[in-house]
C-alpha cells in the first residue's frame, strides 16, 4: 500500500543472512558449515535449524506476510526478529539498529516504545481483566494509572469491546480475546506490529470477521506488519507482500500475484495450484496494450482492482473495457474474452476435476 | 518357558513370591546370620552427626563478639552466634503480635531493659480487647471477601474467645502468623530460584522428595540443638517443615506459565523483576495459592508438635487435655486450631483474588471505610473494656478477655457422652478391640518381624526390577540398606507393618467410595468437598474421635491412620475416574457394553495412573500418621523419634530414625510412580 513512497528511506525491518540452530552445539556447528546449512548434518550433531538464512526487508506501512506450514520456521524467525529468542548467526535491523547485539536495557526500551506483538493462544495474563490487560503494557512503562486506564479505555472502543473492561479473559469468546491481544499490542503506539498466527485459533467465521477488523484498524494505523500464517488464503488476503517458507528456508518473497502467477518452486506451486486467479490478479496482469484506434465502453475499472471485483462490469460490456491508474490516465485495455478465458478456461482445477470423472467413468465401466 | 516369564509380568510377580517364602521358610532366625539380620554398621552414626553438630555449635570458627554486660569482646562460636541471632529477631516478632493481642512487657525490654519496665509500671502494652480483634478480623473479612467472609472469621473468633480459649490461640495465631509469611516467603524465593536455575531445580529435588515424607517429629530434634527450646525453635521446625510443599508448588506453577504469556510479558517491555512479579507469579497463581494453603494447614499441622519443644498455645493444652484422656476439651481446642485454619486460609485466598475497580472515583472517606469502621470498633470495644473492668469485680474483665477455662464449655457434655459409649458399648467394643489385636495386628506384626532381611530385600527389589528394571531395583535396594544397617531394623518392620495394614483397608476403602462416588457428578463433588474440608484438619485432630472409643491401643491408631490415609486414596480415584474422556465413554456405550464392562474394561484401566498416585498419597499420609500415632503410644520407628527428643545427645538419632521412615515411603514412592508413570506413557496420558 505505500510501497512505493519509502523505497528511498531506510527499511523498518532488516534481515541479513538470519539462522537460528536449536541445540546445544548450535554455535558450533554454525561456525564450523561456514555458511552452508545441510540439515542432516545438523541433525547428526543434535541441532536443528529453524531458520535458514534469512535475508529480506520490510519498509515504513508495509504488511509483509510469513506463510509456512507447521515446523516450516516462521514462528522461529518472527521471534529471532522481536528478539525473543536470540538468532544464532545473522545481523536483524530495526530502523537502522542491530538489534541482535542489543543490551537488556536498550531492548526492553525498544519494545516498551516501538513493538507490539500479538500472539497465536492470545497470552492474555488471566488475573487481570480486559482494561488492565491492555494498561499492561502501559504500566509496565511506568505510565501513571489514570492516564494509562485512559489510554487503554481507547483502544477498547478501537477494537469494539466498550461494555466488556471489567470482565477477566476467561469470561470472553475467542475473537473477543484475540480483540484484547490486538488492543495490548498497540496500547504503546507501536510502529512495528508483529502478529503470530494471530486468527488461526478461531473459528472459521469469526476468522473472516477479525480479518476484517484488521484490515479496518490497519487502514486506519498503517502500521508495518510482520504477519505470521499458515492459511495460503489468509496470506493472500491481508498481504503487500509473501514469504512462503519450508525447512527454514524462505522458497519465495513476492508480491501476492507474482506468487500465484510466477511460483519459483514446486513446493510454492502447490500452494498456488488450487487459488482461484480472479481472486488475487490484479486487472494490470491481464490487460492489453492500448492500440491506436480501440474504442472503448463508456466505463473504465482501476489497474490495481482485483479482477473478481470487476468481472461483471467487463463480462456485461459489448467493447473492452479501458483500464485507468491512479491518476485517471488510460494504461491498458481488457477484452471480456481473456476474462472469460481465465475464469472458466483451462483452470488446473477444472483440468484435475476433469479427469478424476474421466477416471471415475472408467472404473465404473471396468 | 524363559520367554514367558519375559513376557508375563504376573508369572514373574509369582515366581518372586514363591522365592520369597522359601527364603522365609529356610533363613534361620539365628543372631550372627547375615542373611536374617544385617550387622548394624550405622550404629555409631547418631553418635557421628552428635558429635559433629556439637562441634559446629561449640568449637568451629570462633569469632570475637563484643559483650556489653563485662564490657569485653568474648570468644563465641560463629554457628551459635547466627543461630542466636536468628531465634532472637524470630522471637520478637513473635512476641511484638502476640502482645499486640494480649499484652505483656517483652517487646518493650526488647528496646530497653527488664530494670526499665520494673521501674515504670506504664511501660506495659495493654492488648487488644477480644471484642476488637473478633471485629477487626470480621471487618478484614468484608474487606476482602463480602459478609459471608466477614460472618464466618468473626463468628469463628467469637467461637474461640467465648469458649475460654482466647489466651492460648492468640499465642498460637502469633506464632502461625510469624512462621507461615516467613515459609510463604522463603518457599517463594526458593521456588523462583528453582525455576531460573536447572541447577538448583536439580539440587531442591531430592531435597524435597525427603523433606515431604520426613517425620514432623524428626525436624524438632535438629532445631532443638541449634536454637534451643521455645516459642522461636517451634516456629523454626514449623517454618522449616511448611515451606517444602511452597517451593514445589511455586516451581510447578512457574513451569506451567504457558511460554506464549511470558512473550506476551518480555514483548510488553517488562524487566525481569517485572516479568516475575506482574506477569510469571499472577499467572501461576493457581498453583501457587495451593502452596500458601499446603502451608498454612503444615503450620497448624505443627501446632500440638512444635509445642513439644516449647511452643506456648493451643497445642500443648491440646496435648494435655489428651494425656488426661479429656476429650471433650481437646474436641473444643481441635475445633480452635482448625478454625483458626480455615479463617486463615480463606482470607489469605480473598486477598490474592481481590479485584481492583478503576473507575470508582472515591472520596477519602469511602475509601478508608474499612479502616473508619475499625477505628470505630476499636474505640467501642476499649470503651465496653473499660467498662467490664468497673462490671467484673472478681478480678476477671469479660469484655476484655475471657480467662482460659472461664468460658462456656461443652465438655460434660462429650464426657457425658464418651461414658455413655463406654457403658453401653464397652463389652463389645473390647471385645472387638482383643479381637482385633489378638487375633490380626499381632499375628501380622509376629509375621512382619519373622521376615528374614534376605527375603523383604528379594521382595522388595524384585517387585522394583519387574516393575522399573534394575535402576528402580537399586534405588529401592539403596534406602533399604540403608534401614537395615541402622539397629533399627525391626522398628522399621513394625512402622512398615502399621503402614501396610492402614494402607490395604484405607486403599480398599478410598477406591471403593471413590467409585461408587464417581458414578455421578454430584456425589463426585460432594467427596471432593469432603476430602478438601477433612483435609484441612491438622492430622492430629483425628486421634481425638478415636481415643474415645478405643483407648490408647494400637488399633486406635490404625483407625486414625485409616481415616487420614482413605482421603487421598477416595480422592485420586474419584478424578482418575472423571477424567476418562467422554468420547471414549461415548465410543464404549456406542460398543454396547454394559455399565460393568465399561467399568472394568475402559475405566478402571484408563484411571490406574491416577489410582497408583492415590495410593502413593496414601502412604505418605499413612506414614505421617503412624509416627504421629507415636503420641498416644505404639512401639515403631516413630516413639524412638518421639524418645529421642527427650535425650540430650539425641540429634543424630532423631534424624536418621527420621530418614528411615522417609526411605520407607521413598521406596515405596519410587515403585509406585514408576509404575504410574509407564501406564501414563503407554496409555498416552500426558502428565
Amino acid at each position: 500500500m505505500a510501497t512505493e513512497t519509502s523505497i528511498a528511506s531506510e527499511p523498518v525491518i532488516r534481515c541479513e543472512s538470519v539462522y537460528k540452530v536449536f541445540g546445544k552445539n548450535a554455535k558450533r556447528m554454525m561456525k564450523e558449515c561456514g555458511g552452508v546449512v545441510d540439515p542432516v548434518k545438523f541433525r547428526e550433531a543434535d541441532c536443528i535449524v529453524g531458520v535458514d538464512n534469512a535475508s529480506f526487508e520490510v519498509h515504513q506501512g508495509e504488511l509483509l506476510i510469513i506463510m509456512g506450514l507447521s515446523g516450516s520456521g516462521k514462528s522461529t524467525l518472527l521471534r529471532c526478529i522481536s528478539r525473543l529468542t536470540q538468532s544464532t548467526a545473522g545481523k536483524i535491523f530495526i530502523e537502522g539498529q542491530d538489534i541482535t547485539s542489543m543490551g537488556n536495557r536498550q531492548l526492553i526500551k525498544l519494545r516498551r516504545n516501538k513493538m507490539g506483538m500479538v500472539f497465536q493462544s492470545f497470552a492474555l495474563l488471566p488475573h487481570k481483566t480486559v482494561l488492565e490487560n491492555i494498561a499492561f503494557p502501559l504500566q509496565v512503562k511506568g505510565i501513571s494509572t489514570k492516564e494509562s486506564i485512559k489510554r487503554a479505555q481507547e483502544m477498547i472502543d478501537l477494537v469494539s469491546l466498550s461494555g466488556r473492561e471489567n470482565y477477566f479473559p476467561r469470561e470472553l469468546s475467542g475473537g473477543q480475546q484475540q480483540r484484547v491481544g490486538i488492543a495490548r499490542s498497540l496500547a504503546i503506539e507501536p510502529d512495528i506490529w508483529f502478529l503470530d498466527e494471530p486468527f488461526s485459533a478461531l473459528d472459521p467465521l469469526i476468522r473472516k470477521e477479525m480479518q476484517d477488523e484488521f484490515l479496518r484498524i490497519q487502514g486506519v494505523l498503517s502500521k508495518t506488519i510482520l504477519f505470521v500464517t499458515h492459511d495460503f488464503d489468509e496470506a493472500l488476503r491481508l498481504a503487500d507482500r509473501i514469504a512462503i517458507m519450508k525447512d527454514g528456508i524462505i522458497e519465495q518473497l513476492d508480491t501476492p500475484a507474482n506468487i500465484v502467477l510466477n511460483p519459483a518452486t514446486e513446493y510454492v506451486r502447490k500452494f498456488t495450484e488450487e487459488v482461484p486467479r480472479e481472486k488475487v490478479l490484479k486487472i494490470e496482469s491481464v490487460m492489453d496494450p492500448v492500440n491506436p484506434g480501440d474504442t472503448f465502453d463508456d466505463i473504465s475499472v482501476s489497474s490495481d482492482a482485483v479482477i473478481e471485483t470487476v468481472a461483471e462490469v467487463v463480462l456485461n460490456s459489448r467493447k473492452p473495457v479501458s483500464v485507468v491508474n491512479g491518476s485517471g490516465e488510460v494504461v491498458g485495455a481488457v477484452h471480456a474474452s481473456k476474462l472469460v478465458s481465465l475464469l472458466f478456461g483451462g483452470h488446473s482445477k477444472e483440468t484435475l476435476a476433469q479427469e478424476a470423472l474421466a477416471q471415475k467413468t472408467s472404473d465404473r465401466a471396468s | 518357558m524363559m520367554e514367558l516369564l519375559r513376557e508375563r509380568k504376573y508369572l514373574q510377580f509369582l515366581l518372586l513370591i514363591v522365592i520369597f517364602i522359601l527364603m522365609c521358610k529356610l533363613i534361620p532366625a539365628t543372631e550372627g546370620n547375615w542373611l536374617w539380620r544385617l550387622p548394624s554398621l550405622l550404629a555409631q552414626f547418631p553418635t557421628f552427626i552428635y558429635e559433629s553438630v556439637t562441634f559446629l555449635m561449640e568449637d568451629w570458627w570462633l569469632i570475637d563478639v563484643y559483650d556489653p554486660d563485662i564490657n569485653e569482646y568474648e570468644q563465641k562460636p560463629l554457628v551459635r552466634e547466627i543461630t542466636r541471632s536468628i531465634a532472637a529477631a524470630v522471637l520478637f516478632m513473635i512476641e511484638l503480635v502476640r502482645e499486640i493481642m494480649l499484652g505483656g512487657v517483652k517487646t518493650i525490654v526488647a528496646f530497653t531493659s527488664w530494670d526499665y519496665v520494673s521501674d515504670n509500671e506504664w511501660a506495659e502494652l495493654p492488648g487488644l480487647p477480644w471484642t476488637v480483634v473478633t471485629g477487626g478480623v470480621a471487618i478484614l473479612g468484608y474487606h476482602l471477601g463480602g459478609i459471608k467472609l466477614a460472618l464466618f472469621a468473626g463468628l469463628s473468633f467469637v467461637y474461640i474467645a467465648v469458649f475460654g480459649q482466647w489466651e492460648p490461640s492468640m499465642q498460637t495465631l502469633s506464632f502461625v502468623l510469624i512462621a507461615a509469611p516467613m515459609a510463604i516467603l522463603i518457599g517463594l524465593l526458593l521456588g523462583i530460584w528453582g525455576y531460573k536455575s536447572k541447577t538448583v531445580a536439580n539440587i531442591l529435588d531430592p531435597i524435597l522428595n525427603v523433606a515431604q515424607i520426613m517425620p514432623h517429629f524428626a525436624y524438632l530434634i535438629p532445631v532443638v540443638v541449634f536454637f534451643s527450646i521455645g516459642d522461636h525453635a517451634g516456629a523454626v521446625a514449623t517454618i522449616i517443615y511448611a515451606t517444602p510443599p511452597m517451593v514445589r508448588l511455586t516451581m510447578l506453577g512457574l513451569k506451567k506459565v504457558p511460554p506464549e504469556v511470558t512473550e506476551a510479558g518480555r514483548m510488553s517491555g517488562c524487566t525481569d523483576w517485572q516479568l516475575m512479579r506482574r506477569v510469571l507469579i499472577p499467572t501461576a497463581r493457581r498453583d501457587i495459592l495451593i502452596g500458601v494453603n499446603q502451608v498454612i494447614m503444615q503450620c497448624l499441622a505443627m501446632v500440638v508438635i512444635a509445642s513439644l519443644i516449647g511452643a506456648k498455645g493451643l497445642g500443648s493444652n491440646l496435648l494435655i487435655a489428651l494425656n488426661g484422656l479429656r476429650i471433650g476439651l481437646a474436641l473444643e481446642i481441635g475445633v480452635c486450631i482448625v478454625l483458626i485454619a480455615l479463617v486463615l486460609d480463606k482470607l489469605s485466598l480473598a486477598w490474592a483474588n481481590k479485584p481492583t475497580d478503576y473507575f470508582a472515583d472515591q472520596s477519602f472517606k469511602q475509601r478508608h471505610k474499612h479502616s473508619l469502621w475499625f477505628l470505630g470498633v476499636f474505640v467501642v470495644g476499649v470503651l465496653l473494656a473499660w467498662i467490664g473492668s468497673f462490671q467484673f469485680k472478681e478480678g476477671f474483665n469479660y469484655l476484655n478477655v475471657i480467662p482460659h477455662n472461664k468460658g462456656i464449655t461443652t465438655e460434660p457434655f462429650w464426657q457425658w457422652g464418651v461414658d455413655k459409649i463406654w457403658d453401653t458399648f464397652f463389652y463389645p467394643l473390647n471385645e472387638f478391640n482383643k479381637w482385633f489385636i489378638v487375633e490380626v495386628l499381632a499375628p501380622v506384626k509376629k509375621a512382619y518381624l519373622a521376615m528374614p532381611v534376605a527375603a523383604t530385600f528379594t521382595l522388595a527389589m524384585g517387585t522394583a526390577f519387574i516393575v522399573g528394571g534394575i535402576r528402580s531395583a537399586l534405588i529401592v535396594g539403596g534406602y533399604l540398606l540403608f534401614i537395615a544397617l541402622t539397629e533399627w531394623w525391626d522398628r522399621a518392620l513394625i512402622t512398615a507393618y502399621l503402614m501396610t495394614m492402614a494402607v490395604l483397608i484405607a486403599g480398599a476403602i478410598g477406591i471403593v467410595v471413590g467409585t461408587l462416588c464417581a458414578q455421578h457428578s454430584t456425589t463426585s463433588r460432594m467427596l471432593l468437598t469432603w476430602c478438601d474440608t477433612l483435609q484441612t484438619f491438622p492430622s492430629f485432630i483425628y486421634l481425638i474421635p478415636v481415643m474415645m472409643l478405643f483407648g490408647v491401643t494400637d488399633t486406635s491408631v490404625l483407625i486414625a491412620v485409616v481415616v487420614y490415609a482413605t482421603i487421598p486414596a477416595a480422592r485420586y480415584t474419584v478424578v482418575g475416574l472423571n477424567s476418562v474422556p467422554a468420547s471414549l465413554h461415548d465410543a464404549a456405550t456406542m460398543s454396547g457394553v454394559n455399565r460393568i464392562q465399561r467399568f472394568l474394561s475402559i475405566e478402571l484401566p484408563m484411571s490406574f495412573p491416577h489410582l497408583a498416585l492415590g495410593i502413593n498419597q496414601t502412604v505418605v499420609f499413612a506414614l505421617a500418621m503412624v509416627v504421629i500415632g507415636a503420641l498416644i503410644g505404639t512401639d515403631d520407628l516413630g516413639q524412638l523419634i518421639l524418645g529421642s527428643l527427650s535425650d540430650r545427645e539425641g540429634v543424630g538419632t532423631g534424624l536418621i530414625l527420621g530418614f528411615c521412615v522417609a526411605f520407607i515411603g521413598l521406596a515405596i514412592d519410587q515403585i509406585l510412580r514408576t509404575w504410574a508413570n509407564q501406564r501414563k506413557a503407554a496409555l498416552g496420558i500426558p502428565d
